[in-house]
C-alpha cells in the first residue's frame, strides 16, 4: 500500500532563484525502508521536509506539484497535524533534545499532544526499551554521547507512534560503530513495529544492507532509483555518491571484463559471490 | 570582578540526598525566609547564625565544595561591600554585618540551585500557573547553558589557533578581541533556534493548552515539614526582632574621620 | 618535528590521556584514529598550545609548548576545526582568511599576495568580496582551511575533516591533504573515517582509552581486526573481504581497492569466467 505519493513535486525556497527539488516523483509503500541519498546540495533534505510539512509550513516558499502522506495533502497541513503519523530525526542530536533528563525528553511530544499521564508513561516505556536506553532515564542529553543522544531522540519520536519515520542524516556526528548501531537499531524498529523508514544517509556502506530501495538525487531530481545491487551497478560515483567499496570492486571487475553478475552490497555477499566463482580454480 | 567560579555554586548536580528529595517549592521558601531574615535583621550575630545554619545543610547535599566555591566567588564582592561601607564612615562591626549579609544570600540561593534540578522548578513554575511557554523557556536555557558554554570554548580555541590573543593591546583592543568570539556565538545561537524550532513543530509543541506531564510535583510529609519549619522560623525572627532587643556587638571602631567624605 | 613525552592530560578530574609517547618527524602524513573521546583531539590541541600537558612534555621544533604561547606556535603548526562557523566572523572571505596573518603581524602587501593566493588555491578567489555566511557548507569549509594555511604553517592539523562531506568532497579533500604532504608539510588529520585513510595511505596512529595502542602503516593497523574493535572503528570494507578469502590464499593485509581488484583478476583468469 503507498502511502507517500509525489507527484511532479517541485520547490523553491523563499529567495532562492533556483528550486531545490525539481519534478520529484517518489512514492514508498508500507513497511518499505528507504534510502535517499545523493550529493550535496541533491534536494534530498529538501524533499524530507516536505514528508512532514516542514514544508511548506515552516519553510516559506513556492510549492507546485503533490504529495500526500497517509493520505493528507502537505499543502494543506501543518508539522503538527502530521506529527502522529511522521516522525523526523534530525541531523544534530544535540538540537533535538529539550530537557534536562532523557526519560522526560521522550515524554516531551505526548504530552505536547495532550495524553494523560498512564498513556505517556506507557509509551514512555515502550519507546525506551525498544531503543535500548532504558538505563538512562534520569541522564541529562549532555551527559550522552552521540550515540545515545541519537537512541533519546529516536525514543522521543517513536513515543508519538508515527507509522513514518524521517531520519536526516542520523549517524553525521557519530563514530563508525555507533553509526552501525545506530542503523541496526534502526533496522530492528522496521522488524519489530513494522514502521516504515525514509533513511536520508551518506554513510552507504552502512546502511545499503538494509534498503529496500535506493533513491539517488542531483541538483534537484531523482536520477535513479531501485534496490541496492541495481543501483550500485550504474556510474554513481562520478555523480558524487559514495557506494560501497565492495560495490565499486565488483563494478571495476565488471569493467576490466570480468561480469560477475549482480553487484553486492555488503562483505558477506561480496565474499559468498568471490568463493563460489575462485572454487573452481 | 565576577568571578566564573561563582557561577559554579549555582549549578545543579544530581545527588540523591534528602536535600535533592525535597520539592522545590519548599526549598524556595527556606531561601526566602532567610532572604527575608536578613532583610529584617542588621544584627551581625544574627547573619553569623544564618550563615553557619546552613553549613549542615550543605553538607547533607553533599556539595560543600561547590558551596565553597560560590562563596570564594563572592568574595571579592563581599569584600567591596566591605570596604566601601568602612570608607564611607560605618564601624568595623556594621561593615562586617553589611558584608555577612551578602553572603548570608548568595549562600543561600546557591544551596537552593545546587540542590534542584531546572526540570523540577519548571514543573513548579507550571504548577505555580505560569504559562508553559515560559517555564519551558526557563527549562530550554537551563539545558542550552553547557552546550552553549563549550561552544565558546571551541570557538575561543578556534581563533587562538588562529594566533588570537585575548589578553593582548590596551582595553579598546580587548574589547575589540571578544568580535571573533561573539560573532560565531551568535550566529551560532541563531542556527540553533531554528533547528531547535524545526525540532518542537515535529514534536507537536504547542498543540494542545491542556498538558499532562509525566513527572508530577507532589508534597510529600518532608516537604509539608520543610515548610512549616522555615514558616516557624520566620515567625520567630518576627518575634524577636519586635519584642527583644539584641546585645549589639559593635566596637565603635571607625575610619579616622579625616577620611569621612 | 613534534615530539610527544611522557603526555598526562586531565580535564579537571577526569584523565584523558595517559601516558602518550610518539614523534612525528617533518612531512610525515599521519592519522590519528579511535573513537569518540579516545582523546585524539585532545592530543592534537597539545601541539599548538591550547592544552598544556598536566605531566610531561610537547615539543615543537624542539620548543617546549610549555614554555611559548598559543600565538606563537600557531605560526608553525595550522590546526583546522572540524566546524567552520566556529570561526566565521568577518565581512568578507578576503577579511576572514587574512585574520590569521593579520594577527601575526605581516605587512598589507605580503597579507594582500598571500590572501589572493590561497583563495586561488581553493578555488574562491571569486568569492573574496563575499560574505563568508552567504556561502554554502562546502565552500565555508574551504574558507575556514584558507584562514589556517594562509599563513603557510610548517605542519597542518585537520579535526575530522570528513564530516558531513559527501563522496566528492572528499575525493577533493584527499587529494590536497595529499598534495600539500607532497609540498613537504606535515599532515595530521585527526578521524574515523576508516574508509577515507585507507585511501589516503598515511601511517595511523591509534588512540583508546587515553593511550597509544597501534602505531604503524596502515595496513598493518586497519588490518587487524583486534585493534579496530579496541578502537571502536570498523574495519575497511576490502580488509574484511580479503580476510574472509584468507583461506583462499588471498593476502589480509591488502587494504587498497585497486590492488585487490589486480590479484582477483589474476585468480580469476584461471577461471573461465573471464567475459571478452
Amino acid at each position: 500500500m503507498e502511502i507517500v505519493s509525489a507527484r511532479n513535486l517541485t520547490f523553491t525556497y523563499a529567495g532562492s532563484r533556483r528550486p531545490a527539488i525539481e519534478g520529484v516523483n517518489f512514492s514508498v509503500r508500507q513497511g518499505e525502508f528507504v534510502v535517499l541519498t545523493g550529493p550535496s546540495g541533491c534536494g534530498k533534505t529538501t524533499l524530507a521536509r516536505c514528508l512532514n510539512a516542514l514544508i511548506p509550513s515552516f519553510y516559506q516558499g513556492e510549492l507546485s506539484g503533490s504529495l500526500s502522506v497517509l493520505n493528507k495533502d502537505i499543502s494543506n497541513s501543518s508539522t503538527s497535524e502530521l506529527s502522529r503519523k511522521v516522525g523526523f530525526v534530525f541531523q544534530n542530536p544535540e538540537n533535538q533534545l529539550f530537557s534536562l533528563s532523557v526519560e522526560r525528553d521522550v515524554a516531551f511530544g505526548p504530552e505536547n499532544l495532550g495524553l494523560p499521564r498512564e498513556e505517556t508513561k506507557r509509551r514512555v516505556d515502550w519507546a525506551m526499551r525498544l531503543t535500548g536506553i532504558d538505563g538512562l532515564r534520569e541522564a541529562a542529553p549532555y551527559e550522552l554521547s552521540g550515540g545515545q543522544q541519537q537512541r533519546a531522540a529516536i525514543a522521543s519520536v517513536l513515543a508519538m507512534r508515527p507509522e513514518i519515520m524521517v531520519l536526516d542524516e542520523p549517524t553525521s556526528f557519530l563514530d563508525p560503530l555507533s553509526a552501525s548501531q545506530i542503523l541496526e537499531a534502526i533496522a530492528n524498529l522496521r522488524q519489530e513495529i513494522g514502521i516504515t523508514i525514509v533513511l536520508i544517509e551518506h554513510r552507504l556502506d552502512l546502511a545499503s544492507k538494509y534498503a529496500n530501495r535506493i533513491l539517488i538525487m542531483d541538483k534537484g531530481r531523482v536520477i535513479l532509483e531501485g534496490p541496492p545491487s541495481e543501483v550500485y551497478s550504474e556510474e554513481v560515483r562520478l555523480i558524487g555518491v559514495g557506494i560501497p567499496k565492495v560495490s565499486m570492486l565488483f563494478h571495476l571487475l565488471k569493467q576490466d571484463g570480468f561480469d560477475l553478475g549482480e553487484t553486492p552490497v555488503t562483505v558477506d555477499e561480496a565474499s559468498q559471490r568471490l568463493r563460489r566463482l575462485l572454487r573452481y580454480d | 570582578m565576577l568571578s566564573i567560579r561563582m557561577f559554579e555554586g549555582f549549578k545543579f548536580k544530581q545527588r540523591k540526598t534528602p536535600i535533592h528529595r525535597l520539592d522545590p517549592r519548599p526549598k524556595f521558601m527556606i531561601a526566602l525566609t532567610i532572604f527575608a531574615l536578613s532583610l529584617i535583621f542588621a544584627n551581625v550575630m544574627v547573619f553569623l547564625l544564618l550563615f553557619l545554619a546552613q553549613l549542615p545543610l550543605v553538607c547533607i547535599s553533599r556539595s560543600v565544595r561547590r558551596w565553597l566555591g560560590s562563596i570564594k566567588g563572592g568574595a571579592i564582592l563581599a569584600a567591596m561591600i566591605f570596604v566601601m561601607n568602612f570608607l564611607t564612615g560605618s564601624t568595623l562591626v556594621f561593615s562586617a554585618t553589611m558584608t555577612l549579609r551578602f553572603l548570608v544570600l548568595v549562600s543561600a540561593f546557591s544551596l537552593f540551585f545546587m540542590t534542584t534540578s531546572p526540570d523540577d522548578l519548571g514543573l513548579a513554575l507550571e504548577k505555580a500557573r505560569v504559562p508553559y511557554t515560559l517555564s519551558f523557556t526557563f527549562t530550554m536555557a537551563v539545558r542550552l547553558v553547557p552546550t552553549i558554554a563549550l561552544e565558546a570554548q571551541t570557538i575561543i580555541d578556534a581563533q587562538r589557533s588562529r594566533g588570537l590573543e585575548m589578553e593582548r593591546g590596551n582595553l579598546i583592543q580587548r574589547i575589540r578581541n571578544y568580535i571573533p568570539i561573539l560573532i560565531p556565538l551568535i550566529v551560532s545561537a541563531i542556527r540553533r533556534s531554528t533547528e531547535l524550532a524545526e525540532a518542537l513543530e515535529s514534536r507537536a509543541f504547542g498543540v494542545t493548552k491542556d498538558r499532562e506531564s509525566l513527572v508530577e510535583l507532589r508534597m510529600k510529609l518532608s516537604d509539608y515539614a520543610t515548610v512549616i519549619i522555615a514558616l516557624a522560623v520566620l515567625a520567630i525572627g518576627i518575634y524577636v526582632q519586635l519584642l527583644i532587643t539584641l546585645p549589639s556587638l559593635d566596637t565603635g571602631i571607625k575610619m579616622p574621620a579625616l577620611w569621612k567624605f | 618535528m613534534i615530539e610527544v613525552r611522557g603526555l598526562h592530560f586531565s580535564y579537571d578530574r577526569d584523565e584523558v590521556l595517559r601516558g602518550v609517547n610518539t614523534t612525528i618527524s617533518d612531512g610525515e602524513f599521519v592519522a590519528i584514529m579511535g573513537e569518540n573521546g579516545a582523546g585524539k583531539t585532545t592530543l592534537v590541541k597539545h601541539f599548538n598550545g591550547l592544552l598544556k600537558p598536566t605531566k610531561g612534555e610537547v615539543t615543537i621544533d624542539g620548543v617546549s609548548t610549555k614554555k611559548t604561547t598559543v600565538a606563537n606556535l600557531s605560526r608553525k603548526v595550522g590546526l583546522v576545526f572540524q566546524n567552520p562557523d566556529h570561526q566565521l566572523f568577518s565581512e568578507t572571505v578576503f577579511q576572514e582568511v587574512a585574520f590569521s596573518m593579520k594577527n601575526f603581524g605581516y605587512s598589507e602587501e605580503v597579507i594582500k599576495k598571500r590572501v589572493d593566493f590561497i583563495l586561488e588555491t581553493l578555488d574562491l578567489s571569486s568569492y573574496a568580496d563575499s560574505s563568508p555566511f552567504m556561502l554554502s557548507g562546502g565552500e565555508r569549509k574551504r574558507v575556514a582551511l584558507a584562514s589556517v594555511l594562509v599563513s603557510d604553517p610548517k605542519h597542518i592539523v585537520l579535526d575530522e575533516p570528513t564530516i558531513g562531506q559527501d563522496f566528492q568532497q572528499k575525493d577533493k579533500l584527499r587529494n590536497f591533504i595529499i598534495q600539500m604532504n607532497a609540498q613537504g608539510r606535515t599532515v595530521v588529520i585527526v578521524t574515523h573515517d576508516v574508509e577515507f585513510v585507507v585511501d589516503c595511505k598515511p601511517r595511523v596512529i591509534l588512540v583508546s582509552g587515553g593511550h597509544i595502542i597501534a602505531d604503524g602503516t596502515y595496513y598493518e593497523v586497519l588490518s587487524d581486526t583486534a585493534l579496530i574493535q579496541k578502537a571502536s572503528l570498523t574495519s575497511p570494507q576490502i580488509a574484511m573481504l580479503m580476510l574472509s578469502l584468507k583461506d583462499l590464499g588471498f593476502n589480509p593485509k591488502i587494504l587498497d581497492i585497486y590492488q585487490a581488484k589486480a590479484d582477483l583478476e589474476q585468480r580469476l583468469s584461471n577461471v573461465v569466467y573471464k567475459d571478452v
